[in-house]
């Protein structure tokens, strides 16, 4: 990596960083300007420095979303990145069956959000949907709309019907890549199939895992569209993730001040989060 | 390798089927109440459509408040996708073949964006737009996208331009091409399939998203996914229209995949394998 030493690349990257700065730094500073300030409405306003800050710190109720949206996204990343690897490996390496497969499990990834999230308030309903209709055929008490529990899966279950596919197409790539030479090397060594999995398989996976863990924690994290669709954030406050939450302060009551400062900690979790993912999971490929 | 394949084989068609139809099933019971009356959903239940009806498609087809959404759509999409493109290619060839003052900073700080929750910028982006007076256009949604849409097309083309040996630039440039005309005629070629990566990946990412869009359009750039959402609230329950129009959202994507279909392996590791 001897790159050489050029600041004119600088004038590459300028309508890049033009566009960006309209598009993010603008938006960014209304919201650090709300962010300390509050108002009698008007549009007067005067000074309250760390005011709402401290108020979205103390806030009960918003610690109770992030604690869900924590709990959420730790169970998506335990479900999904290992069931993503064991699709992986079982897809078929080419030929027809191959692309049919890819183009099938690709398909959900290409559904707008909040048809995702219709798809599974129709299929998840007793009345007129498959699932709902299944589940109490079987004589299960499922009703997602009033039980918590119930809400809680149904968004599970679609998020994982959703993105798994995203972590078995990358993981399918980082297999792909990897020369049949390998696989001969262990055969002559006679190496258990957990033996090819965990030192020629995992490792070669790293850097697409990497990029899957990451994608995948900063957009369950930011979760909105689907949840909202099926329960709405209910029953009660049960699915009520921090975007929902935010959204609710921010549009629903125009609560400038706390929405502002509440975006810039949920923006720091974000970065910090997977700032940490990052770092531990560079650092491992480096020790190996 | 073929002893190990076939001991493996029946296992993972086994795997891959149970998979595909769990990702399959509820798709296929969107385009089953599609082509059914709301009547008949209501009514009974039935694994498929017993007096098939394309009713419900011909209304969302014959109705401009309805299909319009889907032309709202596909612009902002496009001029998305275009745009992206255009600032991304040379800003990922500059990080991929120079070092320069605080690039690896920039580099970071670019991909921030793609952890930003667009909640966040929810509401400054209808301020923003609302004072500029491009609020309800195409465009809006356009430039808002390419928040998470121009940070993702940079990581994913800068991946597949370190792939090309440094060397051929060179070659060019004693050839006596300009930059530009380097660029254009012998690069880009060069990188194809790795444009093509990234737009499907802009175009994916633009197509799915609803808040941003939702929230910076009220009528004249009204996108698809917004107007299921507010029929359903004001019409009440009228399933197979809302059904028809969730299979008809389904098929731009499903188009765009198959003409992507043999690089989308290679596309989803962002050219990093």
């Amino acid at each position: 990596m001897d790159k050489p030493v050029n600041n004119r690349a600088w004038f590459l990257v300028l309508p890049v960083l033009v566009l960006v700065a309209f598009s993010a730094v603008i938006p960014l500073m209304t919201v650090v300007n709300y962010s300390v300030q509050d108002t009698f409405g008007n549009n007067q306003f005067f000074w309250n420095g760390l005011g709402w800050f401290q108020e979205v710190l103390e806030s009960d109720r918003i610690h109770a979303a992030l604690g869900r949206q924590l709990l959420f996204s730790a169970i998506i990343l335990f479900i999904e990145i290992p069931l993503g690897i064991f699709i992986a490996l079982n897809m078929p390496k080419r030929g027809f069956w191959a692309s049919l497969v890819l183009v099938l499990m690709a398909l959900p990834l290409l559904i707008p959000w909040n048809v995702v999230g219709t798809i599974w308030q129709v299929f998840g309903r007793v009345d007129i949907g498959l699932l709902g209709h299944t589940l109490a055929a079987l004589g299960l008490d499922y009703n997602y709309v009033n039980d918590p529990v119930d809400a809680w899966a149904t968004i599970i279950v679609m998020d994982v019907w959703h993105w798994t596919s995203l972590v078995a197409l990358l993981c399918y790539a980082g297999l792909q890549s990897i020369p049949d030479a390998y696989y001969q090397a262990a055969r002559i060594d006679q190496a258990s199939r957990w033996g090819v999995f965990r030192f020629i398989e995992l490792p070669k996976m790293r850097g697409v895992l990497l990029i899957a863990v990451l994608l995948r924690f900063m957009d369950s994290f930011m979760i909105y569209t689907e949840p909202f669709v099926v329960t709405g954030g209910g029953p009660g406050n049960a699915t009520t993730f921090l975007s929902i939450d935010l959204v609710k302060m921010a549009i629903g009551q125009f609560d400038l001040g706390p929405a502002a400062a509440f975006s810039l900690i949920y923006f720091l979790v974000i970065l910090l989060i997977s700032w940490v993912f990052y770092t531990v999971m560079t650092a491992q490929r480096e020790t190996l | 390798m073929a002893a190990l394949r076939a001991s493996r084989g029946w296992g993972s068609a086994l795997v891959m089927t149970l998979y595909l139809s769990f990702l399959l099933v509820p798709i296929y019971w969107l385009v089953n109440m599609s082509l059914k009356t709301n009547a008949e959903i209501t009514g009974t239940f039935s694994l498929w459509p017993l007096n098939p009806t394309l009713d419900n498609y011909r209304t969302i087809l014959t109705d401009p408040s309805w299909y319009m959404g889907y032309v709202n759509s596909l612009i902002y999409v496009v001029m998305n996708t275009a745009l992206s493109l255009a600032v991304a290619l040379p800003a990922a060839y500059a990080f991929s073949r120079y070092r320069f003052l605080g690039d690896k900073h920039l580099f970071f700080w670019l991909l921030t964006n793609r952890m930003a929750p667009p909640a966040v910028f929810a509401l400054p982006f209808f301020q923003l737009y609302s004072a500029i007076g491009l609020f309800d256009t195409h465009i809006a949604v356009a430039l808002a996208h390419c928040l998470f849409n121009v940070p993702l097309a940079v990581w994913i083309l800068e991946g597949f331009m370190s792939g090309v040996p440094r060397e051929i630039d060179e070659t060019a440039y004693v050839d006596g091409y300009s930059f530009p005309r380097f660029f254009v005629r012998i690069f880009m070629p060069l990188i194809a399939s790795g444009i093509g990566v990234a737009a499907f990946f802009c175009f994916m990412f633009s197509w799915v998203e609803l808040l941003l869009s939702r929230t910076l359009t009220s009528v004249n750039a009204k996108p698809i996914a917004a107007t299921m959402t507010r029929t359903v609230s004001a019409s009440g329950l009228d399933w197979g229209v809302l059904a028809a129009a969730g299979v008809l959202t389904i098929l731009p994507g499903a188009l765009v995949i198959w003409f992507v279909r043999n690089y989308i392996a290679k596309g989803f590791a962002l050219g990093r394998v």
